[in-house]
């Protein structure tokens, strides 16, 4: 990246810095510790803002699930505090090493700043979510806060909403405080072989209809279960629609037994137990199983879950997957698609096709989440909007950052 | 409480905005003679009170646009109402406003299982939306107390949250979708049946904008398949932070029940006069701890809430043993706020969020500020998250009573700041809270967000004088105040 590089150490810091870059209309590209660099349009910027120094917890209450840190505060950090005290950021934040390559999993101000959850999503919610507060700079050169360090809070405009997200667009967060949660005893997950797309669909909307706390659902193509890390699976060649279920020891086991009545005579059924589970969905979180080859672009897109098995049976008969593969995850609510790189005829990456597709299995928002930078130039990495929404969404922008100097066209099209 | 001055031009176009409106909507759902107006100058803030220019009862998306663009047209302001039942003043007209009330857009439009999600109106009430789909084993997740009359239109604006929010969020964590119409009329859609915003997070901004940014015409929420069991425990403790002790233990135990109430004496005594709960009289404090899942999941938790409890010392511990008793030990604390209407002329119901560890030192300084007053105060608590619902008993006819209370009310929620807490968990800023909005937030705080406001209602039609303490004019919000500066921090290496 050309031009200075800017590594404030504290608030006033990233203030000064945002302050002269509007003074001199300089734009930013704002970071954490770049494990996500990749992400989204690539940025014409005449200066690095590098919050990596802004580092280290600031606060954590166990018992009032709430903690606090500086936004350049490593990912891996936070967690670690989290488990010594059997606690967890409940949306399984998306960790970019598998598909990225990065060197570790980031920032907290990161994981909040482009809110990618994990399988856990339809039952526990995204990083917005789990958002209470935060501190940070806009666009203007100027310090703000919004929420709070309590769990329950309607102070005001919810800008922690917006912050997540916004991939750095907005404003440059120096600190953020995030709702934490007990992490579960226990974790099992109950495996069905070798169904179809739309088999599996049923399955998952079933279990997910049920009573059950089922805390994530998922179905991978013998192809990408092959490459899903756990022998139990991938060693078995085949399909495998997988439940997740969490909790105490006790409970989890009836949970279980429930489970399998409820889906009784949908094929071969199988359990991972703990470990072997807990490794499952780490991969799964991370689209482990699409990670190879590299130059493959990948897609997220979030869909109705009944439309989720459809899209993907129809991106596979289409060709759409030809040199590529995909898999469902939230219970179908969640499509990753690997497409083949540089096809003739297929230089977008397959992103008219798949946004057509998208339209006809219930709408929602197709994202080019890892593609090289030429790529990302060319094709609207996030979801076009409609015109109207459009202009609105970039006068929120231009409140925030009028001239357009954090991350500028990040999120923007063409 | 100060409401922006009436513009004499829009009281003036009056005769044009009725006129309007009835070309827009049959003439009996405009509402324009002084008698009838009278039913809608207040919402639950009853301390308020003023007339509206109008009232209009559009039912189509279509009149809404019409309605919001002859009122930008006109000059005219907008106060959106749903029921009417705001704490905080939401709904409160405006006297050179129109009150554009949502009540006819009462249909549920599609109950759809497969995504687990549901597409209301806006006037559809909260329990309502349960309604339509328990027969099939879901429901809506949030519940605030007056879930019978409010309406999940107003539940997205005040982003309302209920006894269960611990475990199952606030709206904001329940809904997908809104469709949303602009004071310039242009109808925009937020969301849809997926997850998460494929761009920024504008529904997240919505969900609790008051009703200043647009007029929500119709939501989608999700909706959970119904928990197997619920029980209940009633916990009696000697000391309100020996209750306060329990609650952190039992988070700290790992256990997320799905509701985690507590009272103080009067409360207790105010409501066991009123529904005979069988609450114990002669406890400081009563916790309310609700457990819900797999029947072997419930029982287990259940163990191990009544071993934490013997362990902070509970003089008495209950387990509900059948439904009937659980519905038993939630009736008192459900019927907390008529009961202490039953004792007082008047009450004050307050709203801020505490650090759930400063909880006796708040109530001790409370106690210290109700002698001081000289007005009693009854607390109700959602001990798992924190929101404190102080109320204060006064009778509004007693001369400078109300003011008293305001005050009382005003230093609770400037204690609640202090203690590192909010002014309103669940009930909005409306009216009520506007003027303390810089115990909270300075002038830079306030700024960001009113440019939200400017990015959707720039001319300040929709719901002025709510929220925000001073009305800054657009232009000058968006004015920059930089010098032309020097390169930042030059005594470190940057390159």
């Amino acid at each position: 990246m050309p031009g200075p590089h800017l590594a404030p150490r504290n608030e006033d810091e990233v203030r000064d810095a945002v302050a002269w870059a509007v003074s001199e209309r300089v734009p930013l590209e704002v970071r954490g510790r770049g494990s996500k660099a990749g992400i989204g349009r690539p940025v014409q910027a005449g200066a690095t803002l590098d919050l990596s120094g802004l580092s280290g917890i600031l606060l954590y209450e166990p018992e009032e699930l709430v903690l606090s840190a500086a936004a350049g505060t490593p990912l891996a950090e936070v967690q670690a505090a989290l488990d010594a005290q059997a606690q967890q950021l409940a949306f399984e934040p998306f960790q970019p090493q598998a598909l990225f390559g990065a060197a570790d999993s980031g920032s907290l101000g990161g994981c909040l700043a482009v809110n990618l959850a994990g399988p856990r999503r339809p039952q526990a919610g995204a990083a917005r979510d789990h958002f209470l507060g935060a501190r940070a700079v806009s666009g203007r050169g100027e310090i703000f806060k919004t929420g709070g360090r309590v769990v329950k809070n309607v102070t005001g405009y919810d800008l922690c909403k917006l912050l997540a997200g916004s991939h750095g667009t907005l404003a440059a967060m120096t600190s953020v405080t995030v709702k934490v949660l007990p992490r579960p005893k226990k974790i099992r997950s109950l495996v069905l072989f070798g169904q179809e797309p739309a088999a599996a669909g049923g399955a998952m909307r079933r279990a997910m209809a049920a009573p059950l706390d089922v805390s994530a659902a998922a179905w991978l193509p013998a192809g990408p279960a092959g490459r899903c890390g756990t022998d139990r699976i991938a060693g078995r060649g085949r399909a495998a629609t997988v439940l997740r279920l969490e909790g105490s020891a006790v409970s989890v086991a009836e949970r279980c037994d429930a489970l399998r009545r409820l889906l009784d005579g949908a094929g071969e059924m199988e359990e991972l137990h703990s470990h072997n589970s807990a490794a499952f969905w780490a991969g799964l979180r991370d689209a482990a199983p699409l990670a190879e080859p590299a130059a493959r672009p990948v897609w997220r897109i979030s869909l109705p879950p009944s439309g989720g098995p459809g899209f993907l049976q129809a991106a596979i008969d289409g060709g759409l997957l030809q040199g590529g593969e995909g898999f469902l995850d939230w219970g179908g609510g969640l499509v990753w698609l690997a497409v083949a790189a540089g096809d003739a005829g297929r230089e977008d990456a397959g992103a008219a096709v798949l946004r057509q597709l998208l339209e006809r299995h219930g709408g929602g928002h197709a994202m080019l989440l890892r593609g090289s930078e030429a790529l990302r130039r060319a094709v609207p990495v996030f979801q076009p909007q409609a015109a109207g929404l459009a202009a609105l969404t970039e006068r929120v922008r231009a409140g925030m950052d009028p001239h357009g100097l954090l991350n500028p066209g990040r999120m923007a099209h063409g | 409480m100060q409401m922006p001055e009436p513009d004499q031009a829009a009281i003036a176009a009056r005769p044009r905005l009725l006129a309007g409106l009835r070309a827009i909507v049959p003439a009996d759902s405009v509402i324009s003679d002084t008698a009838s107006l009278g039913a809608f100058e207040s919402d639950g803030l009853t301390a308020y009170r003023q007339r509206p220019l109008a009232t209009v009862l559009p039912e189509t998306t279509d009149q809404v646009a019409a309605i919001l663009r002859l009122c930008q047209e006109l000059g005219v302001k907008v106060v959106p109402r749903g029921a009417g039942t705001s704490l905080s003043g939401g709904a409160l007209p405006l006297a050179d406003g129109l009150l554009l009330g949502m009540a006819k857009f009462n249909r549920v439009l599609d109950i759809d299982l497969e995504n687990r999600c549901a597409v209301v109106q806006p006037g559809v009430t909260n329990l309502g939306v349960t309604q339509a789909v328990q027969h099939l084993g879901f429901y809506y997740a949030p519940d605030p107390s007056s879930q019978i009359a409010c309406t999940i239109g107003g539940n997205v604006a005040e982003n309302s949250g209920g006894v269960h929010c611990l475990k199952y969020g606030l709206t904001t964590n329940n809904i997908l979708g809104v469709e949303l119409v602009l004071m310039t009329g242009e109808v925009v859609r937020l969301g849809g049946r997926h997850l998460d915003a494929g761009a920024l997070d504008l529904l997240g901004l919505v969900c609790g904008s008051e009703g200043l940014l647009g007029v929500i015409t119709e939501v989608t929420v999700r909706i959970l398949p119904r928990p197997q069991s619920q029980a209940a425990l009633l916990l009696a403790f000697d000391t309100v932070e020996a209750a306060g002790d329990c609650v952190a233990r039992v988070i700290g135990a790992g256990i997320i029940p799905a509701g985690m109430e507590m009272m103080d004496r009067p409360a207790i005594h105010a409501a066991e006069d009123f529904v005979h709960a069988g609450y114990p009289r002669d406890a400081e404090a009563l916790l309310i701890v609700e457990v819900d899942g797999p029947a072997g999941e419930v029982a287990e938790s259940i163990a191990a809430v009544e071993a934490i409890a013997a362990a902070c010392g509970a003089t008495s511990a209950r387990v509900s043993g059948s439904e009937e008793e659980r519905l038993a030990f939630w009736a008192g604390r459900k019927a907390a706020f008529p009961a202490v209407g039953r004792i007082s002329p008047d009450y004050y119901c307050m709203d801020g969020t505490i650090p759930r560890a400063r909880l006796g030192e708040v109530l001790t300084r409370m106690a210290e500020m109700s002698r001081r007053f000289d007005l009693r105060v009854a607390n109700v608590f959602h001990a798992g998250d924190g929101n404190l619902h102080p109320l204060i008993l006064y009778d509004a006819n007693a001369p400078g009573e109300l003011e008293r209370a305001e005050d009382f009310g005003s230093e609770i929620l400037r204690l609640c700041v202090e203690v590192g807490g909010v002014l309103t968990g669940e009930h909005g800023v409306g009216v009520e809270k506007r003027d303390l909005m810089g115990t909270m937030f300075n002038a830079a705080d306030l700024a960001h967000q009113e440019r939200m406001k400017c990015a959707f209602d720039p001319d300040h039609r929709l719901n002025p004088g709510k929220m925000f303490p001073e009305l800054h004019r657009c232009a000058e919000l968006g004015r920059m105040h930089i010098h032309r500066g020097q390169m930042p921090f030059p005594d470190i290496p940057r390159f």
